[in-house]
């Protein structure tokens, strides 16, 4: 276990501070988000996609593209973006921002909304993640992560403003008790029901075919997210037997290399959405 | 047939169905143009529009695509070489334009609805005030899109400009209702001037619905939604 944060110090100028833990704990990274997913605290600052040998610091790409993301575990916006860098196999330096104290970077680069992810490239910043994804999926046509065919695309593009826009269902799901649940677990149900019937064919792998696309991207959550939320709720929405086809994507999106060398930590996220939920709660029987 | 789409219009009032009827003059495409009866959904809509049932629905050799700007962005990839390129073609500039729509559809036209709907004073303000700072931040946007040109997506009329022209029929519906200029020269000099550009427009001229018809429009929703309205607690 990784006791303390790493960052990696860079040759020229910047921040990062100066690395500790050896060449070992380096070259065992697949992925560089393991080093906070093993640890107990969030990390503040690391640098991904970097080689190391004996105390000196290969320091790539993602200063010279300029590639930053500000993000926050566990957040769903932000996995699916750093999730299609690493497909794209784009460097980039991530920065876990506070929600609670947000940095003078996010607000100066999302002044509208304010919130994360916000993705910066040559120092100009892209708000809003199905903004990021479709930004990354041009900027980098390498494994193309749309469909190249128009109609084909545009079908991804319905399915991913669908879930978009059902999102808040499933969060009600877990924030709300009594009649407020029982709605929200009627409609989350119907919204499984929908993908179950009409996104998902017998045959595929992923949503778009055989291989992961920003479809699988933006559904990612209902793989990993929703189990953490059912879990503390103590109520379970996505059943092997109601929906087959989808608890067939939910094995496959798991299982797919670069999504699962980056996924947050389950007993953690149990913690932190239980707080989530008991927070919601005790507001809402307060303002009775 | 080649070339050809169709759409399924519930009718002239809606913004979301003006949005690909732009997109399509601006590529010269023709197209039949199927209107929905208001409150009867055809089979064609239901068969095409399963999940949510809406329009508007393009059908390109038969197959649909829902979704008022997933459709304008399904012309621009289906017809590359008629017409000019609706989304920008730098993918900076796409994400801003994106961007912008996202804001329009999320959160600055369901304030503008808001309006109208809004229980007492206090929440029509709120909503007003809502929607006057979009206006600011539009036109600052616009200025900064622009770079000098007439419309956001420069010499001629993209997605941004698509996004958010739909909607001045309303806009100026609101003007009337509320007797206050939202679209002030004074206060969005870019976007007032850019407005009248869009309005006159050929691909926009004869979709654009005329502010007094809507105004009678609007009146029969809001009788209809006061009508049906629960008391207030």
């Amino acid at each position: 276990m990784i006791g303390e944060i790493e960052t990696l110090s860079k040759s020229s100028g910047g921040d990062g501070r100066a690395e500790e833990g050896g060449d070992e704990q380096f070259a065992r990274q697949d992925g560089a988000l393991k080093t906070f997913k093993e640890l107990n605290k969030k990390p503040t600052h690391h640098r991904f996609g970097l080689g190391r040998t004996e105390g000196i610091v290969l320091i790539s790409w993602g200063f010279m593209e300029g590639v930053k993301l500000l993000g926050t575990w566990p957040s769903p916006f932000s996995y699916r973006v750093i999730w299609a860098l690493k497909l794209k196999g784009v460097k980039f330096e991530y920065v876990e921002e506070d929600l609670g104290n947000k940095s003078d970077e996010l607000l100066r680069c999302n002044p509208v909304h304010k919130k994360i992810p916000v993705l910066i490239h040559g120092g100009r910043p892209v708000a809003e993640s199905t903004v990021i994804l479709e930004y990354i999926e041009e900027s980098w046509p390498q494994n193309p992560l749309l469909p190249q065919d128009p109609y084909d695309k545009s079908v991804a593009r319905f399915w991913i403003r669908f879930i978009e826009d059902k999102t808040p269902v499933f969060f009600r799901f877990c924030h709300s008790t009594g009649e407020q649940q029982e709605e929200a677990i009627r409609e989350a149900k119907k919204v499984l029901k929908t993908i179950e019937e009409h996104a998902l064919r017998e045959e595929d792998k992923f949503f778009a075919g055989d291989k992961i696309g920003l479809q699988d991207l933006v559904f990612g959550w209902l793989a990993w997210l929703l189990q953490a939320l059912e879990e503390v709720v103590g109520v379970k929405l996505l059943e092997a037997s109601e929906y087959p086809r989808l608890h067939r994507w939910v094995q496959n999106f798991r299982a797919h290399d670069v999504i699962r060398s980056d996924l947050p930590e389950h007993n953690a996220m149990l913690a932190y959405f239980k707080r989530i939920r008991e927070t919601f709660i005790s507001s809402s029987t307060s303002a009775v | 047939g080649e070339g050809r789409g169709r759409e399924a219009d519930r009718g002239w009032p809606s913004p979301f169905v003006m949005r690909p009827r732009i997109a399509l003059n601006l590529k010269g495409v023709e197209y039949e143009f199927l209107e929905e009866k208001l409150g009867v959904k055809s089979d064609l809509l239901l068969r095409s529009n399963p999940v949510h049932k809406k329009i508007p629905v393009l059908l390109h050799a038969g197959r649909p695509v829902c979704e008022s700007l997933i459709i304008v962005q399904y012309i621009d990839d289906a017809w590359p070489s008629s017409g000019p390129s609706i989304l920008p073609s730098d993918p900076y500039d796409c994400a801003t334009a994106r961007f912008w729509a996202a804001y329009l559809d999320e959160k600055w036209f369901p304030a503008m609805s808001g309006i109208a709907r809004a229980q007492g004073e206090e929440a029509k303000k709120a909503a007003l005030d809502q929607v006057v700072e979009g206006l600011s931040l539009l036109e600052d946007a616009f200025g900064k899109i622009s770079k000098g040109k007439p419309f956001f997506g420069g010499d001629t009329v993209g997605f941004l400009d698509i996004a958010l022209g739909c909607f001045l029929g309303w806009l100026r519906v609101t003007e009337k209702m509320n007797g206050m200029k939202l679209l002030d020269e004074a206060k969005v000099p870019g976007l007032a001037k850019w407005a009248e550009r869009f309005c006159a427009h050929d691909a926009v001229k004869g979709v654009m619905p005329e502010t007094e018809k809507l105004a009678e429009f609007a009146k029969l929703i809001m009788a209809k939604f006061k009508a049906a309205a629960p008391p207030p607690q």
